[in-house]
């Protein structure tokens, strides 16, 4: 169980701090977990919190560990992160790039069990076949995979997500979530995602933050996506249909505002 | 996870070969630099044999003035080549790397212009900073003005939020500054004095001797074990910023020390031989090209290439007027200029 405590974040600019969330707890169970929530909500800022990359008021525990009192080194043992925005691109083959996902292991030479796990993860996602390219050569939906798999590596059992969808084909989407779903089961996996459809097809917990940063709603997708929900932290009118397994399927139709 | 991650053991041997040719590659490259380690003790005003080389170095002995030639003249140059040529290179390298610009150098960073006021002042006001002998003031100087701005550079990325686009601005900033202290200066210099400048900004290895080549070898030691302990968390630099923190680098810690210590190669090699143009840039952009950027390899093969370079030009150097030894600053830059012309047009792809 991984539970933020009360936790605030502000940036701080020369007009002032814009808070982002304030006195925020949630909680994430194992397994496939999603955030949802409109542009500017805190969804990436709450991801980036917890890997530790900002400083935050509050604590955030995982089983009764105190991530927030933990270094850098501690916290990356068993949590990875994906950020969302990936303008990097480098001089090093898909294999390396790869490589680099478990850092702490690496030294003068690579270890046979680093490369091992570093092409099992590549065949994982399916793209083995791309282990020799150079990184840079490849397609956007290919480089994102690349870094999928370069937060997979090292076998976290906290994942962190954010927006790992975007510029992925139809097929690598539907294949990623079901991969997702299906890691190990004490695994925490917490996915930032815009397709709602996509969250209510996969994910077991939904968590909504809105435009405050305020914690909506947390449960099941059938119990938090609702036409009141979309209406109220998506401002937008819906209808809310159910598939054969019972979950939601969203139809929007038009912004509240029009 | 792991169960289904054994399905296959994951054939990797192509990894395995590319490691063996990068070897090959960085012993064939080890092999040039002494070819011309060698070429440069034997080429001068009185060409020397290569059994004649080895009896003196190995001997002691050697045939009229020969021993003297070799020991005090030609060993501490061709030897000063190859160290500067090695720190410039390494210096290029992980500032490129840090600052994620492959046409970055410690030039960018004002280094250079800030060693060139500092041998401005020496030359043209007489004066020194360090209180030294009259020999190593111009030496001293250009050290202590290149450290000043490095330590304005250090500070100025300790900020919190100094990204790498400010440290470039910074560097620029900095750039601009010294060139404009040092147009002053020539501005109120007479002719011999701005003859003397305008000499010791081309860049020149007849000054060299066995202290200099010491001093530069060892901070070129110190400074290589170090990056080489940090050669995987360097090659996570090459990513974005928060992709490389989100593996467990410390980009900001890790961009200072590149910063010190690039900072004190480039204050050595600078203000012992002058202004060298390019090597900084070139020799890593060869090298990324030819292993790409594990900086296992890419940190050795950019001291390699730069040894390479500035040793060739200084045969070059020699060759050109028989007799007579061009300013090594020129002919780097004048090798330089069309690889760098290559770069940018060439660019697409490379970050």
């Amino acid at each position: 169980m991984l539970k933020t405590e009360n936790i605030s974040f502000a940036y701080k600019t020369r007009k002032g701090k814009f808070p982002v969330f304030r006195d925020l707890s949630i909680e994430f169970a194992p397994g496939f977990n999603v955030i949802l929530g409109p542009n500017g909500a805190g969804k990436s800022t709450l991801l980036k919190s917890i890997f530790g990359l900002l400083k935050y008021k509050g604590t955030i525990r995982y089983g009764k560990e105190n991530i927030t009192a933990m270094n850098n080194d501690e916290r990356t043992k068993f949590m990875s992160y994906l950020p969302q925005m990936d303008i990097s691109s480098s001089m090093l083959t898909v294999l390396e790039m790869v490589l680099l996902g478990r850092l702490p292991e690496l030294g003068r030479k690579v270890k046979d069990i680093d490369l091992e796990e570093a092409m099992g993860t590549l065949e994982m996602l399916n793209i083995e076949d791309l282990a020799p390219r150079h990184f840079a050569e490849l397609s956007g939906g290919q480089k994102k995979t690349v870094f999928i798999a370069q937060t997979l590596v090292r076998n976290p059992k906290v994942i962190l997500l954010d927006e790992p969808v975007n510029s992925l084909d139809l097929q690598k989407q539907l294949e990623l979530c079901h991969l997702l779903r299906n890691l190990s089961k004490d695994t925490i996996i917490i996915v930032v995602l815009h397709d709602i459809n996509l969250a209510s097809r996969f994910a077991k917990h939904i968590g909504v933050l809105d435009d405050n940063g305020n914690l909506y709603g947390s449960g099941s997708p059938k119990e938090v996506v609702t036409e009141k929900m979309l209406n109220k932290v998506y401002g937008v009118i819906a209808s809310v249909n159910y598939d054969e397994d019972d979950r939601p399927v969203v139809s929007a139709i038009k912004s509240n505002r029009q | 996870m792991n169960d289904r991650l054994r399905m296959s053991k994951g054939n990797h041997d192509f990894y395995n070969q590319l490691i063996r040719k990068r070897i090959l590659l960085l012993i064939l490259l080890l092999t040039i630099v002494l070819v011309l380690f060698v070429l440069n003790i034997s080429i001068g005003s009185s060409p020397l044999s290569l059994k004649e080389i080895f009896r003196v170095i190995f001997t002691g002995q050697g045939e009229g003035h020969n021993v003297m030639i070799v020991r005090d003249i030609r060993l501490p140059m061709s030897l000063m080549a190859l160290t500067v040529g090695a720190c410039l290179g390494i210096g290029g390298c992980e500032i490129q790397t840090i600052l994620r610009n492959p046409i970055a150098s410690p030039y960018t960073l004002g280094i250079t212009s800030a060693a060139t006021f500092g041998a401005a002042l020496g030359l043209i006001l007489n004066t020194n900073v360090l209180r030294v002998s009259e020999s190593i003031m111009i030496t001293a100087n250009a050290f202590t003005f290149a450290l000043l701005a490095s330590i304005c550079v250090y500070a100025f990325s300790s900020r919190t939020g100094a990204g790498k686009n400010s440290i470039v601005l910074f560097g620029i900033a900095l750039n601009f500054l010294f060139s404009a202290l040092t147009m002053v200066l020539q501005y109120i210099s007479d002719d011999e004095d701005l003859k003397s400048l305008v000499f010791w900004n081309m860049g020149s290895m007849l000054k060299s001797n066995w202290t200099k080549f010491f001093i530069v070898c060892g901070a070129l030691f110190l400074c290589f074990i170090i990056l080489y302990k940090n050669a995987w968390s360097l090659t996570a630099m090459t990513l974005d910023d928060t992709k490389a923190q989100s593996l467990g680098v410390d980009t900001q810690k890790v961009r200072r020390m590149v910063i010190i210590l690039t900072s004190m190669l480039t204050a050595f090699a600078v203000s012992f031989v002058g202004a060298i143009g390019f090597v900084g840039i070139i020799s890593p952009h060869i090298a990324r090209q030819l292993v790409g950027e594990d900086q296992r390899f890419f940190l050795p093969l950019s001291a390699l290439i730069g040894a390479i370079v500035v040793s060739l030009s200084f045969v070059i150097s020699k060759l050109i007027i028989p007799g007579v030894i061009l300013p090594i600053g020129l002919v780097t830059a004048i090798v330089g200029i069309p690889v760098f012309l290559t770069i940018i047009f060439r660019r697409t792809g490379v970050m």
